[in-house]
């Protein structure tokens, strides 16, 4: 079993992909997963329901309207025109923006339950420690809710590795740009190369494998309470 | 001198119709308690004095600085306050030690490692500062805890009944710690608790607190010598005496204290000579006779003037307040025995006390 330049490149091109994905949504998420944990703003439920759309929307649909949204007709396409830029549907970066949709509930979800299930006594603690607010979100929060971190960073990643139909739509199928691994599967299976289509799903089942006896492992070992209460 | 004053009022549906409404002057020195039943608005009162209550309005003023007016709310973590929880509420990912250096690292000035060694002793935790909170009992975590606190260099200390989710055995326990406390620190100490016998032995200064007003608010002996606040206190109700160690003595294991009005036996629990003791008298173990009975069991007898009586209405019982040296001491009786002694205002009677205890 083993694989061919064009896969090695699939291969390459889907960690590269996720790992930049994973990485952006950590930075975009949690200003709004902390949001949504610690707001009682009557737009929580509306931006809840948003972020979770990915989570029910076919992937189809998604990508759909981001290909018009990014197009040259559409409001991203055309500042991304007048900035040079052409545009992003069929690049690299047209994937991440769409995988960032895509796999935004899995990145803020397990950062917003880790952040409510805080509740408010430690930050509390925090500010009666002169602790700031910065300095409470560094030194307090982000290490008692570094499990939900932790798993918001498994999921998004693997998550984005799964990717099938946002990023036909959006992506092209381009070797090097956007054919990432999942895309590749489909093609070999297209040209009836049915030897390839196994060694890269294989490959694929393992990553998923090890992915969550890594997430639930991790999730069975080191969960304290935010507070231990007695 | 801090001087708050809140007007709070929520109605929600869990909470039906809780009011604030305080004006009080607490003073900068020792310990103040603000004494309540629960839902007094006691928590709440010290909450929004820590700033941790966001939607209140009310002035608050501390040393001459504004904290808190109609403009303006300073925010928490700009206040030079210590909080203790009554949960004990240490950081889970830190050890004992750790959760002592992130309060060194944000206090007012560097923490100098005397000070250090001798909060770390005056709270008796030097061998639980490597060990984390979860593995530390209810009162080592809320000694720890209280350290924090210190060590955060606060120009005031706020307690939020830091010992009731603590069980019988760890409160005796802590308490001693919160006596010495008092002693070993020079910044005033505002004390919520709804427990008469730790508002005894620790404070200097009371509020007492009532479905969210101020009922009474002055000197510890002064506020539990006053009849008129003594349906506050019901069977807690009873005077403190300052007096000092006499003698002792060791076939009987007792030792005798003295103040204006005379002197009294109590239990020997290695107090020194002309140490100076505070001795609580309850109100119901103070029983009245107008005449000195030398043939009783009760050997502690003293001679006072009756200055006022309280009887309510449909009540059975009597409160006299009787003068007793420079002192007072409350005794608590059925109007009918008052009836039948025939007691008024400016009588002398002898007030016999079944039980007096050390409060320190």
């Amino acid at each position: 079993m083993s694989f061919s330049q064009a896969d090695m490149a699939a291969i390459w091109l889907t960690i590269k992909l996720a790992s930049t994905v994973t990485l952006l949504l950590l930075i975009i998420g949690t200003p709004i997963a902390w949001w949504l944990a610690r707001t009682s703003s009557r737009w929580k439920g509306p931006i809840a329901a948003v972020v979770a759309l990915p989570l029910v929307l076919p992937p189809t649909v998604i990508g759909f309207y981001l290909l018009i949204a990014m197009g040259p007709n559409g409001a991203v396409g055309q500042f991304t025109q007048s900035l040079g830029l052409g545009t992003l549907p069929f690049t690299f970066w047209g994937l991440v923006i769409a995988s960032i949709f895509y796999s935004m509930p899995f990145v803020i979800q397990p950062i917003q339950n880790a952040i409510e299930s805080l509740g408010e006594r430690p930050l509390e603690v925090a500010a009666t420690l002169r602790a700031g607010p910065w300095d409470t979100f560094f030194n307090v929060v982000l290490p008692l809710a570094k499990p939900g971190f932790i798993t918001a960073a498994i999921l998004g990643f693997a998550h984005t590795v799964g990717e099938f139909g946002v990023v036909l739509m959006i992506g092209g199928n381009i070797p090097g740009e956007t054919q990432v691994v999942s895309v590749q599967i489909y093609e070999h299976v297209e040209a009836m190369e049915y030897g390839q289509a196994h060694a890269l799903s294989a490959l694929m089942i393992i990553f998923s494998f090890i992915v969550l006896l890594a997430l639930y492992g991790f999730q069975r070992k080191g969960k304290f309470h935010a507070l231990s209460v007695k | 001198m801090i001087k708050a004053c809140f007007k709070v009022a929520y109605s929600s549906s869990i909470k039906s119709d809780f009011s604030l409404d305080v004006n009080i002057d607490i003073p900068s020195k020792g310990v103040t308690a603000i004494f309540g039943h629960s839902g007094s608005g006691k928590t709440t009162l010290l909450r929004c004095i820590a700033g941790l209550e966001n939607s209140v309005q009310g002035h608050l003023e501390v040393s001459g600085q504004v904290w808190q007016n109609d403009n303006y709310c300073l925010k928490t973590y700009k206040r030079p306050i210590g909080y203790v929880f009554q949960e004990a509420s240490l950081f889970d990912h830190l050890s004992a030690h750790e959760n002592l250096l992130f309060a060194m690292k944000r206090a007012e000035h560097t923490v100098s490692q005397d000070n250090f060694d001798r909060i770390i002793s005056v709270l008796g935790i030097q061998s639980q500062l490597t060990r984390y909170p979860n593995e530390l009992s209810g009162g080592e975590r809320q000694r720890v805890a209280i350290a924090r606190a210190l060590l955060v260099q606060p120009k005031i200390l706020l307690m939020d009944e830091p010992l009731a989710s603590l069980d019988t055995a760890r409160k005796r326990e802590i308490l001693p710690y919160l006596e010495r406390l008092h002693e070993n620190v020079d910044i005033p100490i505002l004390y919520v608790s709804h427990s008469l016998d730790e508002v005894a032995r620790l404070a200097d200064h009371v509020v007492v607190l009532e479905a969210g007003k101020v009922k009474a608010q002055g000197e510890l002996t002064q506020v539990f010598s006053t009849l008129e606040y003594s349906s506050y206190f019901e069977q807690g109700t009873g005077v403190i005496i300052k007096a000092a160690v006499l003698e002792k003595d060791q076939q009987w294991h007792l030792m005798k204290v003295g103040f204006t009005g005379g002197e009294l036996w109590l239990s020997d629990n290695d107090e020194k000579i002309s140490e100076e003791v505070r001795v609580r008298i309850l109100a119901k173990d103070v029983s009245l006779a107008l005449s000195n009975h030398e043939d009783s069991s009760i050997a502690n007898r003293l001679a006072g003037k009756v200055e006022d009586i309280i009887q309510e209405d449909n009540s059975p019982i009597a409160l006299v307040r009787l003068k007793v040296g420079d002192e007072f001491i409350i005794a608590r009786l059925t109007g009918k025995s008052l009836a039948n002694l025939g007691l008024e205002k400016g009588m002398h009677c002898w007030a016999q006390i079944k039980s007096v205890a050390i409060v320190h």
